[in-house]
Order: C-alpha cells, then sequence, then structure tokens
C-alpha cells in the first residue's frame, strides 16, 4: 500500500496572492432588488383572486342595501316564487326586461343544472373510458398519438364547438330525434361535453399510469384476469385522481358561457325535459349585461349572479385540488 | 478525537475544524470532529456509506446549508479566518474553497463557458483574462491537449472522464486555495480513474484537496492523511501509512481488513 | 399445509377444479374483450368527434379562405370581403396581454419554485390562489374586466387625467389585455413551474459551489435551462387569448369598427368574437355563412398551430433533458 512518489509538475502553476478576508460582503444591491421584485410579482396571482371577489361583489352588494335597487329585487324575491299579476299562481320567472321585472332566478338554476347533467353524463364515461383505453391497452408508440389526439379537443375554443353545435349539432339533433326547439339543453349539453372531456381525459390518464406496477403484478400473481386487475384494483387505486378530474371538469361544465349561449336556445323557463331550450347563469350574464343600465336593478343582480357563480366554481375546484392533492399524497412514496 | 499524527513542522494545517456537528433537524449526522487539514496535501475520508463523511465535507464549503433545517455547531477556520458566523458571506467562502461532485455536473454550455462560469459571476470581464484563465484551468486540469480545438462545442459530448475533469477544472479557474472532492472518481471508470487520481497527486503540490472515498485503496494511492468515520463519529485520523499499517482503533482496524462494508 | 385437526388431508377436486377454471377462462375472454372494447369505443367517439367538426370547417370553410380574405376589410354588411381588421385587433391585444402576463406569471413561479418555502403560509397562499384562478369561469373575468378596470381603474384614469371626460372608462383594447393577462396567468405560472422542476439539482449545487449567489444561479444557469418551459407557457396563454370571447365581451371587443385600433383605449375586433356574433346575430344567415366558416377556419388554424408548437417545444425539451447523465 505504499503512496507512489508524487511527481512534480510544471502544469500545475501557483495560485496568485491571496484573496481578501472572508467577511460578509453583501450581494450588490441591484441581486437583491431582483429577488424583491419577483416577491412582489409573485402575490400577484393572491391579489388578482381577491380583486376579482371583491371588485364582483362590490357591484353586487347595492342588492342589500341600496333602496333604489331593493324596490325592484331582493334575495327573497329571487329565491322564492312570487305571484305575478296576471298569473293564476306563483312561480319564479326570470324576466328583467319588462313593464314589471321579474328577477326569480330558478329557471337559470334549473337550466344550469340541467345542461351541466346532460354533460357530464357523456363527457364521465367517454372521457374515463378512453383514458383507460389510452393507459392500459396502447402501446407506448400508439399512445404518443393518441394522447395529443384527444388533447386536440382541449384546444378548440369554446367559441368552435359553440358554432359547431349552433350551425352543424343542432340541425341534426332535430332531423334525427324530431324535437320541437332546434336549440335546447341536449344540443348544448352534448356539445359541452366536448369541452369537458379533455379535462376529465387527461387527469384519468395520469391517474391510471400512475398506478404502481406492482400493484398490477401482485395481483396478476395471483391469477386474476386482466379485465379483473383493471377492475379491482388499477381503477380504484386511480379513483381519486379520476375523481379530481371530474370535479375539474365539473367547475369548466358550470362556469363555461360561449357553449350554452349560442346552442342552449336561451329560454329561461321552468321545465324537467331535456330538450327544451334552456339558459343557464353564465349564458345570462353573458346574453344581458351588454343591455343593461349601470348601477340599476338588473346590473346589480347580474353582478350577484356572477358572485354566485364564483363561489360555485370556487369550491368544486377547491374540492377537486384537495382530491389531487390527496391522490398526490398517497401515491407519495412511489414517485 | 485529535489528529494522532503530529505535522511535520513544514506542513501547516490550512482548514482547522473544531468541535463541528451537523444536525438535520433535531438528528445528529455527524460529529463532534476535530481535525487539522494540513495545507497542500491530500486528506482523505474513509468510511462505510452513510457514516457522514460526505456530510463532513459538504460542510466545510457551507454546501450544507442548502439542505432544509440543517444545522451546524462548531468551528471551521481557513488560515485562521472562522467560515462559519455572524457576518460570514456563504458565497465568499466558496470561492476559497471549491468543490467537484461524485456525479459530474457540467453546465449545458459550451466547454469553455462551463470554466469561464466562476469568472464571470465573480466579476471577471475582460475576455482575455478569461481565455487565459480558462486555458490555465484546463492545462491544470490535463484536458486542455484534448479539448482546445473545439472549446465551444458542448461540454455534455465530452465522455465521464473528461466531463468530471472539466468540473475539475471549472472549480480550478476560480483559484480556490482548498478543493473539496466528493468520491469524484466513484462513476467512472478504471482508466478515468486512474487519470483523476494522477491529477490529484499533480494538484495536491499547489492546492489542499480533501476527497471523500469509498476505495480504500484509492486513499492509500492517493492520500497522505486519511480520516476514518464511522456512524456519525470521526474515529480516526492519521497519516495515511499509519492508518493502514497500525490503526489505533478496531473499528478502524476492522473496516480495513474487511470485516465490514 | 398443516392437516385439518381431525388428521383427514383434503384432497383437491381435481375435476370440479378443472370445469371451474375452463369457465373462469371463458369468463375471463369475455370479459377481457369486453373492457378492451368498451374503452376502445370510448376513445373512438372522442376521436370521432373531433374528426367530424375538423372535417365540417374544413370543408365548409377553405372554399372561402384565401389571402385576399386574410387582408382585407369586411365589405357588404359582413357577407363580403375578409376579417383583416378582426386579425390585427387580436393581435395587438395579445401582444400586449403577453407583454403584462408573461413577466408577471414567469417571476410567480421563479419566486414559487426557487425562493419560497413550501411550508410558508405565503407560499401555500399562491398556490392556492394559481389553482382558483385557473378555475375561474371566463364569464367571471368579463365581469372582473368590467367591475375593476373600466369602472374603477379607467373611471379613476378618467377623473385625473381627462377632467371626466370618457376615455378609459370604457371598453378598451388595453382592459381586454389585461382581462387576459390575469386569466391566462395560471397557464404561464404552471408551465414555468414545470419546467423549472425539471432543472436537475446538481447544476444549482454546482453553481452554487463556485460562488455564485442565488440570483447569479437562478438568472445564469436554471432560467435559460428551463427557457422552452417559459415559451411553452407562452404560446398556450396566447392560444388562449386568441380563442376566449367572453372575457372580452364587455371590455373591448366590437363588432364592426371603421378604422383600426390606434390607442390603447381603443375599441377592437377580433375573429373569435367575430364568430360569435355572426353565429347569433347575423340578419342573413346563408349570406353571411360562408365568411363565418372561413372565420372559424382561421381561428381553428391558429389555435391548433399554436397548440401543436407549444407541444413540439415540450417534446424537444423533455428529450434535451434526457442527454446528461
Amino acid at each position: 500500500m505504499a503512496r507512489q512518489k508524487r511527481s512534480s509538475s510544471a502544469r500545475i502553476t501557483v495560485p496568485p496572492a491571496r484573496p481578501p478576508k472572508l467577511t460578509l460582503a453583501p450581494a450588490p444591491l441591484w441581486h437583491r432588488a431582483a429577488e424583491w421584485t419577483l416577491r412582489v410579482l409573485a402575490v400577484s396571482a393572491i391579489v388578482a383572486i381577491v380583486l376579482i371577489l371583491v371588485f364582483i361583489a362590490k357591484e353586487a352588494a347595492p342588492i342589500f342595501y341600496s333602496a333604489a335597487v331593493r324596490a325592484e329585487v331582493t334575495l327573497s324575491k329571487m329565491w322564492v316564487p312570487q305571484l305575478w299579476p296576471g298569473y293564476d299562481e306563483s312561480a319564479s320567472i326570470w324576466q328583467p326586461v319588462s313593464e314589471i321585472p321579474k328577477f326569480g332566478i330558478w329557471p337559470l338554476i334549473l337550466g344550469t343544472l340541467k345542461i351541466t347533467f346532460v354533460a357530464m353524463l357523456f363527457s364521465i364515461p367517454l372521457g374515463v373510458g378512453a383514458a383507460l383505453y389510452v393507459a392500459e391497452y396502447a402501446r407506448p408508440r400508439t399512445r404518443e398519438i393518441l394522447k395529443p389526439s384527444v388533447e386536440l379537443l382541449a384546444g378548440i375554443p369554446s367559441v368552435v364547438l359553440g358554432f359547431f353545435a349552433l350551425m352543424v349539432m343542432a340541425t341534426w339533433f332535430q332531423d334525427w330525434f324530431h324535437l320541437e326547439s332546434r336549440l335546447n339543453a341536449l344540443v348544448s349539453g352534448v356539445a359541452l361535453s366536448f369541452a369537458v372531456i379533455p379535462v376529465i381525459f387527461t387527469l384519468s390518464e395520469e391517474a391510471l399510469r400512475a398506478v404502481p406496477r406492482s400493484y398490477v403484478e401482485a395481483s396478476t400473481a395471483l391469477g386474476a384476469a386482466r379485465w379483473q386487475t383493471t377492475l379491482r384494483v388499477v381503477l380504484p387505486a386511480a379513483s381519486p385522481g379520476i375523481a379530481a378530474g371530474v370535479a375539474l371538469g365539473l367547475g369548466r361544465a358550470v362556469g363555461e358561457t360561449m357553449i350554452v349561449l349560442m346552442a342552449s336556445g336561451n329560454a329561461a323557463i321552468v321545465s324537467a325535459s331535456l330538450v327544451d331550450s334552456a339558459r343557464t347563469i353564465s349564458a345570462t350574464i353573458a346574453a344581458e349585461l351588454a343591455e343593461v343600465v349601470f348601477g340599476g336593478a338588473h346590473y346589480t343582480v347580474l353582478f350577484f349572479l356572477g358572485t354566485l357563480l364564483f363561489l360555485t366554481t370556487f369550491c368544486i375546484n377547491s374540492l377537486g385540488d384537495w382530491a389531487i392533492r390527496r391522490m398526490k399524497r398517497r401515491l407519495g412514496a412511489t414517485s | 478525537m485529535t489528529a494522532n499524527g503530529v505535522p511535520k513542522p513544514e506542513e501547516q494545517a490550512k482548514l482547522v475544524v473544531r468541535n463541528l456537528t451537523v444536525f438535520y433537524g433535531e438528528k445528529k449526522a455527524v460529529g463532534p470532529v476535530a481535525m487539522d487539514i494540513v495545507g497542500q496535501h491530500v486528506t482523505a475520508l474513509i468510511g462505510p456509506s452513510g457514516c457522514g463523511k460526505s456530510t463532513f465535507l459538504r460542510s466545510l464549503n457551507r454546501m450544507n446549508e442548502l439542505i432544509p433545517g440543517c444545522r451546524i455547531e462548531g468551528d471551521v477556520r481557513l488560515d485562521g479566518d472562522p467560515i462559519y458566523g455572524q457576518g460570514i458571506d456563504p458565497v465568499a467562502v466558496r470561492r476559497r474553497i471549491g468543490m467537484v461532485f461524485q456525479r459530474s455536473n457540467p453546465f449545458p454550455k459550451s466547454i469553455a463557458e462551463n470554466v469561464a462560469y466562476g469568472l464571470r459571476i465573480g466579476g471577471v470581464n475582460d475576455a482575455r483574462e478569461i481565455a487565459m484563465r480558462v486555458e490555465r484551468a484546463l492545462t491544470q486540469a490535463a484536458l486542455w491537449e484534448e479539448v482546445k480545438d473545439r472549446l465551444n462545442d458542448s461540454a455534455l459530448g465530452l465522455s465521464g472522464g473528461q466531463q468530471q475533469r472539466l468540473c475539475i477544472a471549472r472549480a480550478l479557474a476560480v483559484e480556490p486555495e482548498v478543493l473539496l472532492m466528493d468520491e469524484p472518481a466513484s462513476a467512472l471508470d478504471p482508466i478515468a480513474t486512474a487519470h483523476i487520481e494522477e491529477l490529484i497527486n499533480e494538484l495536491s503540490e499547489h492546492y489542499t484537496v480533501v476527497i471523500v472515498t469509498h476505495n480504500m485503496q484509492q486513499a492509500a494511492r492517493v492520500a497522505d492523511y486519511t480520516a476514518f468515520f464511522y456512524l456519525g463519529e470521526l474515529v480516526e485520523f492519521d497519516r495515511t501509512d499509519v492508518l493502514f499499517t497500525k490503526p489505533n482503533d478496531s473499528r478502524t482496524e476492522d473496516y480495513i481488513t474487511g470485516r465490514f462494508g | 399445509m398443516s392437516a385439518t385437526g381431525a388428521g383427514a388431508v383434503v384432497r383437491p377436486d381435481r375435476e370440479a377444479q378443472a370445469r371451474l377454471a375452463a369457465r373462469r377462462t371463458r369468463r375471463n375472454f369475455v370479459g377481457d374483450g369486453a373492457m378492451a372494447i368498451a374503452s376502445g369505443a370510448a376513445l373512438l367517439i372522442v376521436l370521432a368527434v373531433l374528426a367530424i367538426i375538423l372535417v365540417d370547417i374544413l370543408h365548409n370553410g377553405l372554399p372561402r379562405l384565401s389571402w385576399a380574405f386574410l387582408t382585407q376589410e369586411p365589405r357588404e354588411g359582413m357577407t363580403a370581403g375578409g376579417i383583416f381588421p378582426a386579425i390585427v385587433g387580436m393581435v395587438q391585444m395579445v401582444i400586449l396581454m403577453t407583454l403584462a402576463g408573461v413577466p408577471v406569471g414567469v417571476a410567480t413561479a421563479i419566486y414559487l419554485h426557487e425562493y419560497s418555502s413550501p411550508v410558508s403560509p405565503v407560499t401555500r397562499a399562491i398556490r392556492i390562489a394559481v389553482a382558483n384562478l385557473a378555475g375561474v369561469p371566463s364569464i367571471v373575468f368579463g365581469l372582473f374586466g368590467l367591475g375593476f378596470f373600466i369602472q374603477f381603474l379607467g373611471a379613476g384614469i378618467d377623473k385625473v387625467f381627462f377632467h371626466g371626460q370618457k376615455v378609459y372608462g370604457q371598453p378598451a383594447l388595453i382592459w381586454a389585455a389585461l382581462t387576459m393577462a390575469v386569466l391566462t396567468l395560471p397557464v404561464v405560472i404552471v408551465a414555468t413551474e414545470e419546467a423549472l422542476r425539471a432543472v436537475p439539482r446538481e447544476l444549482r449545487e454546482a453553481s452554487l459551489a463556485l460562488g455564485a449567489t442565488k440570483w447569479q444561479t437562478v438568472m445564469h444557469v436554471v432560467v435559460p435551462q428551463a427557457a422552452p418551459g417559459i415559451l411553452t407557457g407562452t404560446i398556450l396563454a396566447v392560444s388562449r387569448g386568441a380563442g376566449e370571447v367572453a372575457p372580452i365581451l364587455f371590455t373591448g371587443a366590437a363588432y364592426f369598427l371603421p378604422q383600426l385600433p390606434t390607442h390603447l383605449s381603443s375599441q377592437f375586433m377580433s375573429p373569435s368574437y367575430h364568430v360569435y356574433v355572426l353565429s347569433t346575430q347575423s340578419p342573413d344567415v346563408d349570406a353571411t355563412k360562408p365568411i363565418l366558416y372561413a372565420t372559424v377556419l382561421v381561428l381553428l388554424v391558429l389555435t391548433f398551430t399554436l397548440n401543436m408548437a407549444a407541444v413540439v417545444v415540450r417534446a424537444r425539451m423533455r428529450r434535451r433533458q434526457g442527454v446528461p447523465a
């Protein structure tokens, strides 16, 4: 274990004179300034969300305190069916532009629920099913083509989907199903599902592929068939991620504006039928805000609806994010 | 434990470590360590994996602070100047104590830009000075002849051994006084390893080198002094030939004779 | 396996086992097939829908598409001419949006990933805010643009600089652009953070070990390495900006303007808004149909190209990172 003699090398030159002593040399001033700028800019997201809530609620607040607004509409007048002159029974009617403005919001809520329901009815099986195929059955090379292809659907602007529903789908549906209204909840709900499917697909596919191989191997080694492993092991393991995708998709469906604005017929009626014209909260805001008097009752109510929409999607999305975080934590050991 | 071997008169302690302890949260990772690292010689840190030698090495250039929850107690002095303490800038410390890592980590830039990086951020702007120092650093790292015609090519195109020598050149360009090396050859093939060991030999003429290695034979080949760490403690520190032939502690002897890895 | 308590070993019934096995094999065969077919069918339906939409728009829009269409103004009540002013308006709006939004988004991502501590309440608040910003309905952004930018900032600017004259307190290019910038902020932040996360830790360590400050490390090593990801985020933001209508409905878009926008306070035309209005409020649907389809085609080609460019940039970035060991 003798050490070799150190070879003297002309290559190694002596380091130059000693550098200054070790002291606190504060970073150049502009480094600090730059870092502080980063900090300030980073808070912008919080500022944005807060500003959104504040300024929408601010325009909606008069419904609580303004006498002029409250003369026309109050919270109870919106939620409780009223007996309007000329009608036999009390009803919730949305008719803000008329001699006697009516602000019953149940038609809008119902419309939103109907169209969202149709959208989720189609998008969940299609989104999860497609994700299942791409994650479980497709070969890696094929997957590289299939996944971006489905995600191409996400790249279609919603106004184009609305256009397609209005121009093409509505006619087809009317011809095939002999519907009365050309534009209705069904057409707009189906078109809406096209926008929601990519959301559910992307998150579900990711969740399915994140299921550890060890689970699958254990199940197969016990003699389970492929479909049993998928049904009993893979899908349950991926369910938090799939649920997150569904929650996010739901939030998207509730908040989507253009598709329903263009394809739902915009009739604010209370009806259980899916093939009647309908109207959502978001479409109402979009359609009517252009015509209102600033500060009037109608204006205030529309902003109130906007606040409602914001809070609803806030809750749905928070739920979805919580589910995603739980999924990541559960699989945390493996990833 | 203090140093067993008394340094010869012409061998002065470059880095003096006293009572150095590293904590991760509440857990003590290594220490307390007391060690005199002799200038312009090679000191090797050996021991089984997880014994704390890398943690100790990284506390010599304040790289441990990057890990959240890490706390250092004790004292390290470079030529008498403390490197820990209120008012000491870690950036300045790292300019005088350089480091080469286990897996080479060149920047995705050209060979010349990699070596020049430390100079540029240190404020050197003169193109001629940069070129001269880059050439000197690459020469010292025994890489100049191989890359002098392709200085503008991407550093990622070099072989593993060449990349590691590039990282050494990059560290040398800043002209540190001490070079810390964390298992510099463990990811390399035997021929590249031999090149690196030869380089360490030559560098120790003028630089103080502290090298962590899991390969005892490498320590024996390369180092003047060796420290044996075990389970977070400095067990023994002595001249290499003494440690390997007449170790004081039974744990050292067990490790050296291969009774445990 | 130990014997039962009574001492008798249970002899396996081979015949029954074989029958059970055969039945299970058949069931599995059917089960496997059914699952594959069902999920494959779902995928097929989704792709078919995509194909139908694309084919329909291509088929009806292509005949009308031409260089003249892109460079001329609309004429004769939107039944002839082109959509040049709409393209100009959209480009202007998107440029403003990018200038306002991308630096803020990149700065936020850099702060989140490089500087903030993951457990600090500020970090968590920022992340919650970003996640929720991504989920806010686009019409709510439109309301925000109206309530904050126009009614508050715009009216305030008018009072201070224009003596109460209505210049900025009404729909304007700048307000639409800023509204869009807020809407696309999460896209930029998420893409940038993904890119920052992909930069290997060893590179940061190498830079710090050479005596660089954190800022120098971030600016000279991390951000250049993450540049393709930042580009991806910008491209995706631009794609959203070009396609969204609801936020610009009340903040600056107009159906027909006699001249191109010249000031930040001008209104502007946009192909996406154009499609909406032409579809729902056109006086003569059949006459405007060709223009409508061609506009939709332009919009589609634009967003698809942008999205595909983003995918390519992201793929190349991922491949490039696979090179160093």
